[in-house]
């Protein structure tokens, strides 16, 4: 931090000179200065509500409805539902709720697979990219292109390549290697768990390397030297210095990738189209079959609301376990 | 900074303004439309031909021609299959709709029910000519039996049996096939050499769905009770998923990899003769402009179990077709009124069928020469004698998507080896019956 303060102060100082010629205009000033910021701040939090409040409120309201095909042109008619769509989702023993607890329980494996995977590849590169060598600039510039690719272009192309007949997948693992007896449907199927987990850490590892990239700049090499000058190995300077100092940095980048990659309906839906394979069924698919394709939009909606809650629960305590670890490491 | 709070206050005006606006303008559900814009319409166009572009060239100079007929101006987008059917929900759910769209046939039904489409009554069906202008079997495709239709017929398809002559002759098959068990014949004759009997687009849960349901009927099954319920595991409508994907799964005549598709790659691989013959729907211009000459191949009907096509268990394709509809909260009621006149009318009927390779559900337009030349007869023939219109029950579309979906993971396990029997065949077709609305 230290390295920034002259940056801030530089800030402040403007301001306070624009104020000190500010009392020529003053008359109902403070109440004006104070007031300023939260008038234009205004559309924003109004277009916040807007675009993020009220449609999850409505979708709320919807969950408490039957809204099926023939409500949707005036859903207001529909009649209410009460808990009746909760209940078709968490009865776990009828095909509607079986189907969501065994697309919730893929969902999880999923997202547990693919966060670890792409932190441990994002931090690993990261640490092997922190010493200054000839090329660096070059490499740290072509492990984010995955990240900086539009979704949609990049998982069409793993579509390409994951096809059975013509995919440069199995040309390689099958045709050039040889490590399959015959080609590999990677689309469908169970390999289709695979080819998602793929796409998905290939596509979400950019992200930790750079949030890591940038928490390792905060980590003064006069650390890493005392720990050489006391005999500490690399592994252990990693271990000690390297990984505790980056916890901070770590807590917020798991829970990000957490909720994105649970919550990620582009990579399934570009790779499987509207019907995921079992395999591959995760849970926001799920949701949106269950929603447009039976057209049961209270269903759907119940469906959504409970994810909410669930991602709110994992999220709440999360953050409670993580901070309370802090805590008691900064004593 | 007065200039600054007045831009600020402005800002939060206009913000608000804009929300407001946003909200009312959505929930229009007046149940008879209007005139209040007289001069425009909006038009929705469905992808018929080889591409978006392909659409707007053809559709362009004919919304000009109405145009100048009627100084209505006609706004035109063409939506990709994929899209269809969200686009119109949307436009259903928020009011927020074109004036006149097109549907694809077998939704009639399912989207009758939502009440957003215009009802064709006696009256609104004068304002277009009459109803007897159509043909029967297409009218069978656009609603609820015992209801106004929800839209009228605009381009009828039909499936047919395309063959590559080539192919045949090298392997001395001198005729197409007529009954399945020639088809697996001539099919397990032509599978070799990296080539295959038949293609299929076994990812693709609307093309499976249309054929699971020609099979059923030759089974002499059904997919719906007489009243509208879902009956997915009866042994007729086991038999008949069954044989289609046996295709695959025992007979070997559809190459393994056709699972995964469903970007029509069938019909590209056909064009490109790694397979010999494809179950298709007016495929002559998709060929076409994938450098397949109409000299190269052949059409003859899809086969039966055995006989000739004909009615009850004796039919080899699904009315298929495009329907036009009108959104019952439409701001230019005549003027929808008078396009969907226009686009049904003879000269336009000619065209536009001529263009998409289609043929005409208006009877006069039909009985035009060029309709009963080549793949047309075939198209035609197959239309009037042995086509059957798809369940015209409110849960079409859902049956669609759970049993194509069904018979799209029995492929998938075709491809991987794994056995379809009897049982996997009742077990997917139960799964996706429990998938259906129960109300």
């Amino acid at each position: 931090m230290t390295t920034t303060a002259p940056a801030e102060a530089d800030l402040h100082d403007s301001p306070s000179g624009a104020a000190e010629r500010t009392p020529r205009f003053r008359r109902p000033g403070r109440l004006r200065r104070i007031g300023l910021p939260y008038l234009l701040l205004l559309p924003a939090l109004i277009l916040e509500l807007l675009v993020h409040l009220v449609p999850m409120v409505m979708g709320m309201v919807m969950s408490f409805k039957e809204l099926t095909q023939f409500y949707i042109r005036d859903w207001g008619a529909a009649p209410w539902a009460g808990l009746d769509n909760y209940k078709v989702s968490v009865d776990f023993d009828a095909p509607v709720g079986e189907a969501l607890l065994r697309s919730f329980l893929i969902t999880v494996a999923f997202t547990v697979l693919s966060v670890g995977l792409c932190w441990l590849i994002g931090t690993a590169a990261a640490i092997y990219l922190q010493d200054p060598f000839r090329g660096r600039g070059l490499l740290r510039a072509l492990f984010l292109v995955p990240y900086a690719l539009p979704v949609y272009a990049a998982v069409i192309t793993w579509v390409f390549m994951f096809q059975h007949d013509n995919g440069l997948v199995n040309h390689v693992l099958h045709d050039q290697l040889g490590l399959t007896d015959k080609p590999s449907f990677w689309l469908i199927g169970d390999n289709s768990f695979v080819a998602l987990l793929v796409v998905s850490v290939w596509k979400g590892w950019p992200f930790a390397f750079l949030i890591v990239m940038a928490g390792l700049q905060n980590i003064p090499k006069e650390q890493y030297e005392a720990a050489a000058l006391d005999g500490a190995g690399m592994w252990q300077q990693i271990r000690r210095i390297t990984l505790p100092s980056l916890r901070p940095v770590n807590q917020v980048l798991v829970l990000v990738l957490f909720l994105w990659t649970f919550n990620d309906f582009n990579t399934p839906y570009v790779l499987f189209g509207k019907t995921a394979p079992e395999a591959a069924d995760l849970i926001s698919v799920h949701i949106y079959q269950a929603s447009f394709v039976t057209w049961n939009f209270g269903t759907g909606s119940a469906m959504s609301v409970l994810l909410l809650l669930f991602l709110l629960v994992v999220t709440g305590v999360y953050l409670l376990l993580t901070s309370r670890g802090r805590k008691t490491a900064d004593v | 900074m007065r200039r600054i709070r007045a831009a600020a206050a402005g800002a939060v005006a206009v913000s608000l303004l804009t929300a407001v606006t946003a909200c009312g303008g959505g929930s229009s559900t007046s149940d008879g439309g209007s005139n209040d814009s007289p001069k425009t319409l909006t038009y929705w166009a469905s992808n018929q031909g080889a591409d978006i572009e392909v659409d707007k060239k053809v559709l362009r100079p004919e919304l000009d021609k109405f145009e100048r007929q009627t100084g209505i101006k006609v706004e035109l987008e063409v939506i990709p299959w994929s899209d269809l059917l969200n686009r119109i929900l949307t436009a259903t759910t928020s009011g927020q709709g074109p004036d006149v769209l097109n549907i694809g046939n077998t939704w009639s039904a399912s989207l009758q029910a939502t009440g957003a489409l215009l009802p064709w009554d006696a009256k609104n069906f004068t304002a277009i000519g009459g109803k007897d202008r159509f043909v029967d079997s297409a009218l069978g495709s656009t609603g609820a039996h015992g209801q106004d239709p929800a839209a009228v017929p605009l381009y009828s398809m039909s499936y047919a049996l395309y063959y590559n002559k080539k192919m045949f002759a090298d392997a001395g098959i001198t005729k197409p096939p007529a009954t399945w068990d020639e088809l697996v014949a001539d099919g397990r004759k032509l599978s070799k050499d990296g080539k295959w009997g038949l293609g299929a687009e076994g990812s693709n849960p609307s093309e499976n769905v249309h054929h699971a349901f020609v099979f059923a009927k030759q089974h002499g099954a059904d997919f719906f009770t007489a009243d509208g319920k879902p009956d997915f595991t009866g042994d007729g409508a086991v038999a008949a998923v069954k044989q289609y994907v046996d295709l695959m799964a025992k007979d070997k005549i559809i190459a393994p990899g056709n699972a995964e598709y469903a970007q029509n790659q069938s019909v590209s691989d056909f064009a490109k003769g790694r397979t010999a013959m494809l179950l298709w729907q007016s495929a002559s211009a998709n060929l076409e402009s994938q450098g397949m000459s109409d000299a190269d191949y052949g059409i003859a009907p899809v086969p039966v179990q055995s006989g000739a096509p004909g009615t009850g268990e004796q039919v080899n394709s699904i009315v298929a077709g495009i329907n036009l509809a009108v959104f019952k909260n439409t701001d230019n009621l005549d003027g929808a009124k008078k396009f969907v006149k226009f686009m049904t009318s003879d000269e336009e009927q000619k065209v536009l069928n001529t263009a998409f390779s289609t043929i005409p559900p208006v009877k006069t337009a039909q009985a035009d020469a060029s309709f009963s030349a080549g793949a047309d007869a075939v198209l035609k023939g197959t239309l009037a004698k042995s086509a059957v219109a798809m369940p015209q029950v409110a849960d079409e579309s859902q049956f669609e998507t759970a049993v194509g979906t069904a018979v799209k993971e029995l492929f998938a396990d075709a491809a991987a080896g794994r056995p379809v029997t009897t049982d996997s065949v009742k077990a997917a077709l139960e799964k996706a019956q429990q998938q259906m609305p129960t109300k």
